[in-house]
């Protein structure tokens, strides 16, 4: 009896992985650039610096996100 | 990696086992716009667009490549602007001249003078900029014509720009506190009850001694790789939309293309970006090891 595929998933499952892999990170940027938002609603006179902690903030959740990019390549 | 992007098979298939097909692959001696135009079906990007083949001197050490050609090119350019500039400086700046000062017055202003401080910062002017500059010509090439690949897009040069921060850090801390006092500041917060250094301690010297360089070249490249895929994803897809597909397949390749020219703007976005994170995190950390306590 033949086998009928009705649907076929080929390749890497790492890109599902890197999908789950950037949740994390998502999550971590909308706090941190919502809160931020907020602050400088707050108090505007201090805005550029809330903007550069923010970036510095930014920088760190970011890696995380690209982790699993290299994690996919490289595992 | 990216198959699964694309082959996703929706169709019913009887099969009997038989394997799939293969994407086919440039044949060697092929020029690459014959394989390009010549070929049927999609070619997703993948990791070989980073290692094209040796130029010169195969096999050896000194194997040079496209991306040590781009990388030869990009700070040829850099130091040339440079340098023409600056031989013709003048007190009223011209247009050329204008735009220089204001990158090295952004470097300075935006960057050290918030982070640093005025004071402390001018040791550190010239290399944060230099740094700056770097970064931001070795990423742009990623979006300009025939370059088309970031130099930054593989680890070594990230890596050798890390270890430069790296040891200025190292060196900056250990200057100013001596190196004993400068461990136990890093390593040893003051203000903390005693049990926590257990906790501590082991974190701090990870983060001093490894996680900070290593995400500085690890963000960097990995980065400019991504952006790098994005692009030749859009662009790869619009030749396929355009050439192979069939019926309002077509129509798709309108969407991709405009996708790109979309994304060569979010790079150019990115380029600097990472550019300004690289020289403030490098910022940063030299005054996290100059401070007195963190």
């Amino acid at each position: 009896m033949d086998t009928t595929t009705i649907a076929a998933v080929s390749g890497n499952l790492a890109t599902i992985g890197y999908g789950l892999a950037t949740l994390g990170p998502g999550l971590g940027l909308g706090f941190l650039v919502g809160k931020t938002v907020e602050s400088m609603a707050r108090q505007p006179e201090i805005a550029a610096q809330l903007r550069m902690t923010m970036l510095i903030g930014v920088a760190f959740v970011e890696v995380l996100a690209l982790l699993g990019l290299v994690a996919g390549f490289v595992l | 990696m990216l198959h699964a992007l694309v082959t996703i098979a929706g169709v019913v298939t009887t099969n009997a086992g038989g394997d799939p097909t293969p994407t086919p692959s440039p044949a060697s001696g092929e020029s690459f716009f014959g394989w390009l135009f010549a070929s049927n079906g999609f070619h997703p990007p993948s990791l070989t667009d980073f290692f094209p083949d040796a130029v010169l001197f195969q096999g050896t050490i000194f194997e040079f490549n496209r991306i040590a050609m781009i990388r030869i090119v990009s700070a040829i350019v850099l130091v040339g602007i440079f340098g023409l500039v600056a031989s013709r400086a003048r007190i009223v700046p011209r247009r050329g001249q204008a735009l220089v000062e204001i990158a090295l017055d952004f470097v300075r202003l935006q960057i050290v003078d918030e982070v640093l401080g005025k004071e402390r910062g001018k040791r550190y002017v010239a290399f944060l900029t230099a740094l700056f500059l770097a970064v931001f010509v070795f990423n742009v090439t990623g979006v300009i014509p025939f370059l088309n690949l970031s130099g930054t897009s593989l680890i070594g040069l990230p890596i050798v720009m890390a270890l430069w921060v790296y040891l200025l850090y190292l060196g900056a801390g250990i200057h100013h506190h001596g190196l004993l006092r400068y461990l136990r500041l890093s390593l040893f917060p003051p203000g903390i009850p005693w049990p926590i250094y257990l906790l501590l301690t082991p974190v701090e010297a990870l983060q001093v001694f490894v996680l900070r360089p290593a995400t500085l070249a690890l963000r960097l490249v990995a980065n400019m790789i991504a952006g790098h895929l994005l692009l030749v994803l859009c662009f790869s897809a619009t030749q396929y939309f355009f050439f192979t597909a069939s019926g309002a397949m077509r129509g798709f390749g309108a969407v991709s293309l405009a996708a790109g020219f979309a994304f060569t703007l979010f790079e150019i976005a990115v380029a600097l970006l990472q550019a300004y994170l690289f020289t403030i995190l490098s910022a940063v950390y030299l005054t996290l090891a100059i401070d007195e306590e963190h």
